[in-house]
């Protein structure tokens, strides 16, 4: 096995099984703790990938914004397990059983998708990089990145009504 | 990156650079605490340490070996393993921010050129601030596994207070970026050498004074030093975050604090004062060994870092500390939006200049 295929086995179970932790830790805080190693191992993944900008966006953004943030309604609201509302038994079972139809969908439209027959740029890809990156986003797909910073901006403003007290 | 050969020298060779890299951080930021206390004493008219050695110079010898062997004490309500990953947590992200900085010019060594940067990644400028991000961590995890009122407390303020002021830190460093073109940092020191003066004219704080300020101010509200160190008002919080530690894992915190203020030295002087570059004179001529002139170069960066570690301390003796509603109108209100206009004028200006 060469160096990538190592990292990549190493990444992939780092991040399944951190993302399994996630739902099956009791304490809200190591969930969310959880998480963060999973969009590490993510991160690393789009290393492998050569999209070095991504990699590190989705670090500083969900990693060192987001989840942040999570963490702190989490630690104020002093979630812990006497408060925790105990589901009925019936309800995990149905959760269960949508979850894995969910699951059941997703494989099978992907299974027959395009997506299937492209061969995967492992450390050759030139589009992760910044430059590249950028000038497809303000060349070829300058109208949806503008809509979605639209987007952004009424979500911010929305927020800022949401949060006035008057 | 992927196009290097890699051979045994090679990682020979990043391996001991990584060493020197934190073993100088290390022994800077034990020095650090000597010269905070020296200031500290001249700036109120004392003397300082001055039992330990002559002129108190093995004071933080003393610290560290006191620090050691004090008792190591965990709380029983805490959750033990995010208590003992905390400190370790600043630790790390402080030393880590120091990967992409260029240290110096090239060494040569048995013909073989030997890049004084750990890693040259397109991407520099990014990848310190995705490790500042994560440094808030260290903070959050710690205050809170202790279990205590007062370290929760402490540990959310500085967490808004450090991702408030990243916000105002990213966009001063846009109209930086708009300056350069690129996110190298090998990139960005080389592009401000060689102008008048011997360099000193092509140094980005003449560009962006402005943005250099912002960033400053930025720096020290990341760095919890004082008039941000609100996460440890000892007469608010007690203590702050790291109330519940002892022994070395309390070092650890305090030690994080001086490495950081270090680095961002660094980070400041590569960034807006020339990195190695040495102003008044055109070293580039000079007909020595270029052995020497990265050593120069080296001591050069390392002057500037310390310069910006002594005002840090300077601010600290000297300005008492914000409150919390007058830290957060200053980070939202005030910087930010100086940093858009900043941000705004650098684009106008490069655009006219450029037809």
């Amino acid at each position: 096995m060469s160096i990538t295929q190592i990292l990549f086995w190493f990444l992939s179970v780092l991040a399944l099984f951190s993302a399994l932790m996630v739902v099956t830790s009791k304490n809200p805080v190591h969930s969310v703790l959880w998480l963060i190693l999973t969009f590490f191992s993510i991160s690393g993944h789009y290393i492998l990938l050569n999209a070095q900008f991504l990699a590190v966006v989705n670090v500083i953004v969900y990693a060192g914004a987001i989840m942040v943030l999570f963490l702190f309604v989490i630690m104020l609201m002093n979630l812990n397990k006497s408060v925790e509302p105990q589901k009925n038994r019936w309800i995990k079972i149905a959760g269960g059983i949508a979850g894995g139809c969910l699951l059941l969908v997703l494989v099978a439209a992907l299974r027959n998708s395009e997506i299937r027959q492209q061969v995967v740029q492992v450390k050759e890809g030139e589009i992760g990089l910044i430059r590249n990156l950028g000038r497809e986003l303000f060349t070829t797909y300058v109208v949806p990145f503008e809509i979605s910073s639209i987007l952004f901006l009424s979500a911010m403003v929305g927020a800022v009504v949401i949060g006035k007290k008057d | 990156m992927y196009l290097l050969a890699i051979d045994g020298y090679f990682i020979l060779e990043k391996f001991l650079l990584v060493g020197l890299i934190i073993t100088l951080s290390m022994v800077v930021a034990m020095y650090a605490t000597y010269a905070e206390r020296k200031v500290a004493a001249f700036l109120q008219d004392r003397i300082g340490p001055n039992r330990a050695g002559p002129f108190g110079l093995l004071q933080p010898l003393a610290d560290g070996g006191k620090l050691f062997f004090k008792e190591e004490i965990i709380p029983l309500a805490s959750s033990k393993a995010l208590f003992i990953l905390g400190p370790l947590l600043a630790m790390i992200t402080a030393l880590m921010t120091s990967a992409v900085i260029p240290w110096s010019r090239p060494l040569y060594i048995f013909d073989r050129e030997v890049s004084l940067q750990i890693a040259d990644i397109n991407i520099g400028i990014l990848y310190i601030f995705g490790v500042v991000s994560l440094g808030v961590y260290g903070i959050m995890i710690g205050g809170w596994a202790s279990n205590n009122k007062f370290s929760l407390l402490a540990a959310i303020r500085g967490a808004s207070q450090m991702i408030s002021y990243e916000l105002a830190m990213g966009l001063s460093l846009i109209a930086l970026l708009m300056l350069t073109g690129s996110l190298q940092m090998s990139v960005i020191v080389e592009n401000q050498q060689g102008g008048r003066l011997g360099g000193l004219l092509s140094w980005h704080v003449f560009y962006q004074p402005l943005g250099f300020f912002i960033f400053f101010i930025c720096a020290l509200a990341e760095c919890n030093r004082t008039p941000f160190d609100l996460p440890e008002a000892e007469n608010e919080l007690n203590f702050g975050y790291h109330q519940e530690y002892s022994s070395m894992k309390l070092g650890f915190y305090l030690f994080a604090e001086y490495i950081n203020m270090f680095i961002s030295g660094v980070v400041m002087s590569t960034l807006f004062f020339g990195g190695y570059d040495i102003p008044f004179v055109n070293e580039a001529t000079w007909n020595i060994h270029p052995n020497w002139l990265a050593i120069l170069g080296f001591m050069m960066l390392l002057t500037k870092a310390f310069f910006f570690v002594f005002v840090f301390m300077w601010i600290r003796w000297t300005i008492p500390r914000f409150r919390y509603d007058q830290l957060m109108i200053l980070g939202w209100k005030k910087l930010i939006p100086l940093a858009l206009i900043n941000m705004v004028v650098t684009a106008l200006v490069i655009l006219i200049w450029k037809k």
